[in-house]
This record gives C-alpha cells, sequence and structure tokens, in this order.
C-alpha cells in the first residue's frame, strides 16, 4: 500500500491526477468492499469450508484496506484533525489485521495444497473399485448362467433331452459358433460324435480314443484350450479361409452307482469320459475368458450328475417294471394253484363217495356169492376177485385218507373204548395169515395198562393193523411180538424225534406199542423213506409182497394227530425189524378239562321242554305270522311281546327280553343293526334270531353280517322252535344249519 | 247226532281239507298250540288271516285297476299275502301268491288279474271250509265233547 502523502495540498499542480487518484481510490475501496461480500456469499452457499476464521480475518483485513482507501478520499482536500485520528486509527488496524492473516496464512495454505492429494487419492481408490465391482459383476452373471443351465439340465431326466439341452443353452449363453459332444462307444476305444449345436444329425464320425489331445483333455479336470485343427474339433468341413475361433474341450465324466465311494469322491479311477468341443465364433477376435472356462466346467459336472441320474431313474423304472410282471405271474400261478386245489378237493368230494359205492358193492356182492355153492374153479376165481376188490378198497381209502390228512381236514373221531379188546382183536386178525406162513404171533399186553381209554378207536386199529401187518408182511419165517405198556417219563426221553415232549398228566397218558418181527429187516439208510409216500423199500424182489407204499405214511399222520410220535429200528438186512409208536389217548371220566384237539360231538344236547317266563320279543310286519308266531312261543311257556315294526321294537325291548326273533321278509336286517347299536356289551343284548322263508346262501350270509345269534326256517314246528330255544339258551348262539 | 259221531265227521273233514291241499302242516301246528290256556287260538288267527287278505285282495284289486300299474306294489302286496297265508296254512293260496308273483315279476298284467282272480277263489273256498269246520268245533264244544287231537289221530 503505498504511503500516501497528502497532508498538504500543496501542489496545486495538476488536478487532472488528483482527480484520478481520486477516482481510483474510490474503485480500490469499492472493490475492497465487494470482496470480502462475495466471499461471505459464496462461502454461506457452499456447505462445506473448513477455514472460516480465516475468511473473517481476510475480511476484516479487506475491509480495513477499503476503509483506508476511502478515507483517503477526504485527505485529498483540506480537511480536519478528527479525519486525520479515523485515518491514522484505520491504517493502524489495517496493519493489526494484515501482518495476522500473513502469519495464518502461513499454516494454511499447505493444508490446501494437501487437499488436493487426497483428491487424486481418492480418485485412484474409485477407479479401483470400479474395476473389481466390474470382475464381480462378471462372476455373479456366469453364476447366473451356470444356474440357469443348470437347471434347464436337471429339469428333465431323459438322456437326451438333457445332453441336447447342455448344448443349446451353452451356445446361447456364451454365444457359441459350435458346441458338440463325443460320446465313447461300446468298445470304449473311440468317440463317436454325439450330438451337435448348428448339425441337425451328426453322421456316424469317429476319432480313436487315444490321441493325444484326447488324453490331456480327460487327465484334468478344467477346460482345455486346443487347437482347432484336431480331429475333435473339426466339425465342420473347413471352407475358404477364415480364422477359426478359439476352442475349448472339457471332460464329462459318465458316472455309474458303483462310482459312488464315499471316501475319493469324486476322484474316478476307472470311468468313460465323454469330451465336450466348444468353439468360439470364427473371425471374432473373441478370447476365452476365466469366467468362461469356469462356467464350462461347472456345466460339464452338472451334466454328469444328470446324467448319472437319469440312468439310475432308467434303471429304477425297468425294475419297477420287472416286478410288477413278476407280481401279475406271481398272482396268476396262485390263481391257478387255488384253482388247481379246488379242483382237488372237489374231484375228492366227489369220487370218495362215488369210488366207494361200487367198491362196496363189488365186496359185498362176492361175499354173498362166495356163500353160494361153486365148483372149485369158481371158487378160486370169487376169492381171487374179492382179495383184489378188498385190496382196491383199501388203497381208494388210503388215498382219500392221506388227501384228506394233508387237507388238515381229519379229526379224530374220540370216543371211550376197550383198549385190551382192540389189540386182541388185531391179534386174532392177523392169527389166520400169520399162521400161514408159519409165523408165531404173540401179544403182551402190560398190567398197569388201561382198559377204558379216550380216543380214535378207529384209527389206533388202522394203525396197528398196519404196523403188525408189515411185520408179517415182510418176514418169511420166525416170530412177531406185539408189546404194549404204558410210557414212562423216563424213557419217554429215549427216541429219535428231537422235538417230542410227551408230558403225561392226569388226563391223559402216552401208550407205546412194539412190534418186532423176525423178518428181512431193512437196511438203515432206507429207514428216513419208509414214512414217505409211495416208495417201497425193496424194489424189484419183493413186488408181490403188495402194499402202495401208502400205509406207514398213513400211520405217521394219524399218529401225529395223536400227538405222537413213530419210528422204526432196524439192524440191517436179515436182522429184523422193530416198530415203535407213541400215542396219546385220554382216561375217560376225568377228561373233562381234555387237551384233544377236537371237542366232542357225541353228547346230546338236553332239550328243555318248557321256558316259563322267558321274555322274547316277536317282531313281524304280517300280523298273522306274528299271531302265529307268538301263539307258538306263548305254547312254549314265553312271556311274548308282540311288535309289527323297527322302530316300535327297540322302544320295548331292554335287558330283560332274552331272545328277539324278527322276520327278515323285506328287510328286517336293520332292527339287528340297531340291536347291536343300542346294547354295546354282549351280556346284555338279547338274542337275535332272524325267521326265515328262504334258505339261500344270501340271507344266510346277511344275517351273518348284520350279527345274528341264528336263523330259523318257515314254516315253524313246536318241537324245531322248542329245541332252537334250548340251543340258543344254553350256547347263546345257534350251532349248525337249521 | 250224538258226540262222537260228531268228532267223527269232524276228524273226516280235517282230513279231507288236508288231503284237498286246503291246509298243510302249518295248521297243525297252529291247532297244537291251541290248549286250554289258549282255547280259541286258531280261530282268532283264522279270523286276523281273512280279515288282512280282504283288505289286501281290495288293495290289489285297486292297484291292478289304475291305467300304469305298479308292479312294485303290488308284488308286495302279494308277498304280505302269501306271508300271511303261509302262517296259518292256506297253502292253496300261497301257491296261487307264488303264481301271482311271478307275473308281477314278468310285469305281466293280464296274467296278474287273472291270478288276483284265482287267489280272490281259493281265499273264498278256504273261508267257507274253515267257517264250516270252526262251526262243527262250536257244535261238538256245545255238546259237551271235546275236540280231537289230531296227533292222536295219527295223522
Amino acid at each position: 500500500m503505498e504511503s500516501c502523502n497528502c497532508i498538504e495540498p500543496q501542489w496545486p499542480a495538476d488536478e487532472l491526477l488528483m482527480k484520478y487518484q481520486y477516482i481510483s481510490d474510490f474503485f480500490i475501496a469499492l472493490a475492497y468492499f465487494s470482496i470480502p461480500l462475495e466471499l461471505i456469499y459464496f462461502v454461506k452457499k457452499s456447505a462445506v469450508f473448513p477455514y472460516r476464521w480465516v475468511l473473517v480475518q481476510f475480511g476484516a483485513f479487506i475491509v480495513l484496506c477499503g476503509a483506508t482507501h476511502l478515507i483517503n478520499l477526504w485527505t485529498f482536500t483540506v480537511h480536519s484533525r478528527t479525519v486525520a485520528v479515523v485515518m491514522t486509527t484505520a491504517k493502524v488496524l489495517t496493519a493489526v489485521v494484515s501482518c495476522a492473516t500473513a502469519l495464518m496464512l502461513v499454516h494454511i495454505i499447505p493444508d490446501l495444497l494437501s487437499v488436493k492429494t487426497r483428491e487424486l487419492f481418492l480418485k485412484n481408490k474409485a477407479a479401483e473399485l470400479d474395476r473389481e465391482m466390474g470382475l464381480i459383476r462378471t462372476q455373479e452373471e456366469t453364476g447366473r448362467h451356470v444356474r440357469m443351465l443348470t437347471h434347464e439340465i436337471r429339469s428333465t431326466l431323459d438322456r437326451h433331452t438333457i445332453l441336447k439341452t447342455t448344448l443349446v443353452e451353452l451356445g446361447r449363453t456364451l454365444s457359441l459358433e459350435e458346441c458338440a459332444l463325443w460320446m465313447p462307444t461300446r468298445t470304449g476305444l473311440e468317440l463317436q460324435l454325439s450330438y451337435t449345436l448348428r448339425q441337425q444329425n451328426p453322421v456316424g464320425y469317429t476319432v480313436p480314443i487315444h490321441l493325444p489331445v484326447i488324453n490331456q483333455v480327460f487327465t484334468s479336470n478344467h477346460a482345455i484350450k486346443i487347437s482347432p485343427n484336431s480331429p475333435i474339433a473339426r466339425l465342420r468341413p473347413i471352407a475358404g479361409k477364415y480364422m477359426p475361433g478359439e476352442v475349448v474341450a472339457v471332460r464329462v465324466p459318465l458316472l455309474h452307482i458303483s462310482n459312488f465311494q464315499i471316501n475319493d469322491w469324486p476322484e474316478l479311477s476307472t470311468k468313460r469320459y465323454a469330451l465336450m468341443v466348444l468353439m468360439l465364433p470364427s473371425d471374432s477376435a473373441r478370447q476365452w475368458h476365466v469366467h468362461e472356462l469356469e462356467l464350462v466346467e461347472v456345466v460339464a459336472d452338472q451334466v454328469a450328475v444328470a446324467l448319472s441320474h437319469a440312468a439310475i431313474l432308467e434303471e429304477s423304472m425297468r425294475a419297477r417294471d420287472l416286478l410288477m410282471e413278476q407280481n401279475v405271474a406271481l398272482d396268476l400261478a396262485r390263481r391257478e394253484a387255488e384253482t388247481a386245489i379246488r379242483a382237488r378237493n372237489d374231484f375228492l368230494a366227489v369220487m370218495n363217495h362215488e369210488m366207494r359205492t361200487p367198491m362196496h358193492a363189488i365186496i359185498a356182492l362176492s361175499s354173498l356169492l362166495q356163500e353160494t355153492d361153486l365148483t372149485p374153479e369158481q371158487r378160486l376165481m370169487v376169492e381171487t376177485i374179492l382179495k383184489s376188490s378188498n385190496l382196491l378198497a383199501t388203497l381208494i381209502n388210503d388215498v382219500l385218507d392221506l388227501s384228506r390228512l394233508e387237507d388238515g381236514s381229519l379229526q379224530l373221531d374220540l370216543g371211550t373204548f376197550n383198549l385190551h379188546s382192540v389189540f386182541r382183536e388185531v391179534h386174532n386178525l392177523i392169527k389166520p395169515v400169520a399162521s400161514v406162513k408159519k409165523l408165531l404171533v404173540t401179544l403182551n399186553l402190560a398190567p398197569d395198562l388201561p382198559v377204558y381209554v379216550v380216543g380214535d378207536e378207529k384209527r389206533l386199529l388202522q394203525i396197528l393193523l398196519n404196523v403188525v401187518g408189515n411185520a408179517v408182511k415182510f418176514s418169511k419165517e420166525g416170530s412177531i411180538s406185539m408189546s404194549a405198556f404204558v410210557a414212562k417219563v423216563e424213557s419217554l426221553r429215549d427216541f429219535r424225534s428231537p422235538d417230542f415232549f410227551p408230558m403225561p398228566s392226569d388226563y391223559h397218558f402216552y401208550l407205546r406199542v412194539q412190534v418186532k418181527d423176525s423178518g428181512s429187516g431193512i437196511n438203515p439208510q432206507e429207514i428216513p423213506k419208509l414214512f414217505t409216500k409211495f416208495t417201497q423199500t425193496q424194489p424189484l424182489a419183493t413186488r408181490n409182497s403188495g402194499g402202495s407204499g401208502l400205509g406207514l405214511a398213513i400211520c405217521k399222520r394219524f399218529v401225529h394227530l395223536m400227538e405222537g410220535h413213530i419210528w422204526i429200528e432196524s439192524e440191517g438186512l436179515g436182522k429184523g425189524c422193530t416198530a415203535n409208536f407213541i400215542v396219546k389217548l385220554g382216561f375217560p371220566e376225568r377228561s373233562n378239562e381234555s387237551k384233544l384237539p377236537f371237542a366232542p360231538k357225541g353228547q346230546a344236547n338236553h332239550v328243555q321242554t318248557n321256558f316259563p317266563g322267558l321274555k322274547v320279543i316277536v317282531m313281524d310286519e304280517n300280523g298273522v305270522s306274528r299271531t302265529a308266531t307268538k301263539g307258538l312261543l306263548v305254547h312254549l311257556g314265553c312271556d311274548v311281546t308282540p311288535v309289527s315294526s323297527t322302530d316300535e321294537c327297540l322302544r320295548v325291548v331292554s335287558q330283560e327280553h332274552r331272545v328277539v326273533f324278527m322276520d327278515v321278509g323285506a328287510d328286517g336286517y336293520e332292527l339287528a343293526v340297531r340291536l347291536h347299536e343300542k346294547f354295546a356289551k354282549r351280556h346284555e343284548r338279547p338274542l337275535i334270531v332272524a325267521v326265515t322263508g328262504s334258505t339261500d346262501k344270501v340271507t344266510k350270509e346277511n344275517c351273518i353280517r348284520v350279527g345274528m345269534d341264528g336263523v330259523i326256517v318257515k314254516p315253524v314246528s313246536v318241537d324245531k322252535m322248542r329245541s332252537v330255544l334250548s340251543e340258543l339258551l344254553e350256547h347263546r348262539v345257534l350251532l349248525g344249519p337249521m | 247226532m250224538d258226540v262222537g259221531q260228531m268228532r267223527r265227521q269232524w276228524v273226516e273233514y280235517t282230513k279231507s281239507l288236508f288231503m284237498e291241499g286246503f291246509l298243510d302242516s302249518q295248521f297243525e301246528q297252529l291247532q297244537q298250540l291251541q290248549d286250554e290256556s289258549n282255547p280259541d287260538f286258531v280261530v282268532e288267527v283264522v279270523s286276523l288271516f281273512f280279515e288282512d287278505s280282504e283288505r289286501l285282495l281290495n288293495d290289489l284289486t285297486r292297484a291292478l285297476d289304475q291305467p300304469s300299474v305298479d308292479f312294485k306294489l303290488v308284488d308286495s302286496y302279494v308277498h304280505q299275502l302269501k306271508g300271511s297265508s303261509s302262517s296259518i296254512g292256506a297253502s292253496r293260496v300261497k301257491n296261487a301268491c307264488i303264481a301271482f308273483r311271478n307275473f308281477c315279476e314278468e310285469q305281466n298284467v293280464e296274467g296278474c288279474r287273472r291270478c288276483l282272480q284265482q287267489v280272490k277263489q281259493e281265499n273264498l273256498l278256504v273261508k267257507n271250509k274253515l267257517e264250516t269246520l270252526f262251526r262243527m268245533e262250536q257244535q261238538i264244544v256245545a255238546a259237551g265233547g271235546s275236540i280231537p287231537n289230531m296227533e292222536q289221530i295219527g295223522f
């Protein structure tokens, strides 16, 4: 700032110069005043300005400078002392502020400079982040493509669709020119071009599998860039000159179920690969980027998995179809078997009667014929006829019995009989035959053998006859001894069957019979076969001994039915043979709690003649038959409540009523159902008996279905009703057809 | 006529009813149910039957006179009549009913009408016969005798 020496306006000199100075000072002052204003204005406008204090200082400095120049204007002319004082004050202040500002600037300017540096730094950082963002976006894009591809590939389980889709989607995502899949042939020695993107039907174009480039691809699980001239990449004829795009090949593992081992998944040792070849568009100068390669690798893996899923599915579908077929076949076989069994049972049921009748006729008439006068030749003939027919009758009986035994439908006919007399009878029967062969037959009954026992007399006789008969049959000379005794507990342990544990008790005992003969004996190895049907032990020589081989098999079954055991011992050929059997017999009188399998049917039911006061209900819509039935029951002493409808019956019925007779003419079953609902507990419910005129199966089935306790067929006589009521009250159910 | 003669007459008449098929063993059963505690059982049941059959026959006539015959309804009536007649042992009525039902199944209107006539006729016949029988019984009882037991006669 120039010092102004204008204390005395001595020089009246150039008024022009003075004027110019005057004007300049004025403008300077003006500028000096406006600059801070501008600064303030703009700083206020901008939000961030860290150096307000500096601004204030600067502002003050400028203002004071301006003030100084302004006051200068008054000093051009003569001025008073006040003006001089003001001028001086202003100048002093200005000096102070400007010095302060100068000092302040020393600190501030480096700071301001460094701001610039930081700005540069931030810009660089921003550029870097932008780059990374670009990368991430690319990766994310790749990921999206992979997901989309995978989704497409995995959305189908058909092998061809999977592969086709893969190629199509890859081609689209990566904008490929060509994409091809080479699959290994059956022999595994060649790769065959199976699918391509652009060409519709790839011709059976094969390359051998042991090319170096292929090996290179197969040994790495990355996508590998290969030369466009290698045989696997030459998918189209080279047309003219063009710069083929870069080619990449990747292996696609073909997984089998057996390849999945927990430990080294996904390292697969000996397996097959397919080859996927991808070609970028030619003349495009595009290059394979890393993320694209990664995409290709991931897709290849996914394809492998999808293919294996498809294979597994195919397998399981095939297995399921097979199973279904087998199921159908089995079902058919079962039905056929059932039909066969039914047919056989029907046949047996018919033949049972049909075969025996003529047989009996023949036997009866032949015996009668024997009684008449015959010439010796005739007698011989008749005897032969009789013998043969007896044999045949026995055979028929045996066969039928055996079939019934096998069905399990045979049941013992239990009754009380004289055991000693059975043995004596067998002895008597066998003596004549034995004496013809000059065999001695002895019978030995233990003294403690009970006389009267409970069991199946006929069948026991059959067993004995069979066993003794065999003894006689197979002995040419010597003696036969029969002994019977009660089997003792200790001795029950010592015999051959491991699963027979006889337990005698107060209600039954075990009879043991032993038949020893001194005949031809049996080879010990043949013994197991004795009890099987239709096998003969001595094939050729003794065929004429007769017997079809069924006898022992039947005996065994009967013995088992009697909860016993039968076995044969022999020391060898020519050394005789001992047949043993044990059967369970019951004691009479004490056999109330009999453990024998079949409940005795013999006892006649004691029929009540009258039922005094028995409360019953008769339900019948028809008035006449209702009255008739009521009369019947009243005659038998019952207290009868007649009702004419289901509802009325339900209203009237109570626990006191013991029986409800209902006519099921049209539809009486509903009442039975409602009665079951009303009385949940069986002992509270009255017995329900259906009265019906029809005996057909449908009616019976309906009655069983709704839970009736019995059925009576009309017309009902007094006796019938009497016995029905007796049986009902005794057993709470009607057994057998009425 | 003395009681013995009346009783013999009654037996003959009853036998003839059975022979001619008007009654069957069911009627016999009913007779057996009649005893001192229940002396009029048979008459009661038979009267009930005739009331029932009268009603049913009227219903049947009406049903078959309709322009369009409801065979289900007709069948149900016939079924009831069959049930009643078999309960008292009126076997000819019952047989007629059986034939009637067959025509119902075939939905043969003419056949049904013919059967209805048949049933009516049989019903009337058996009604007359039974009324005669009961009159005889009343006469026997009035003369101080008792009605013979068919079982004892060994019928």
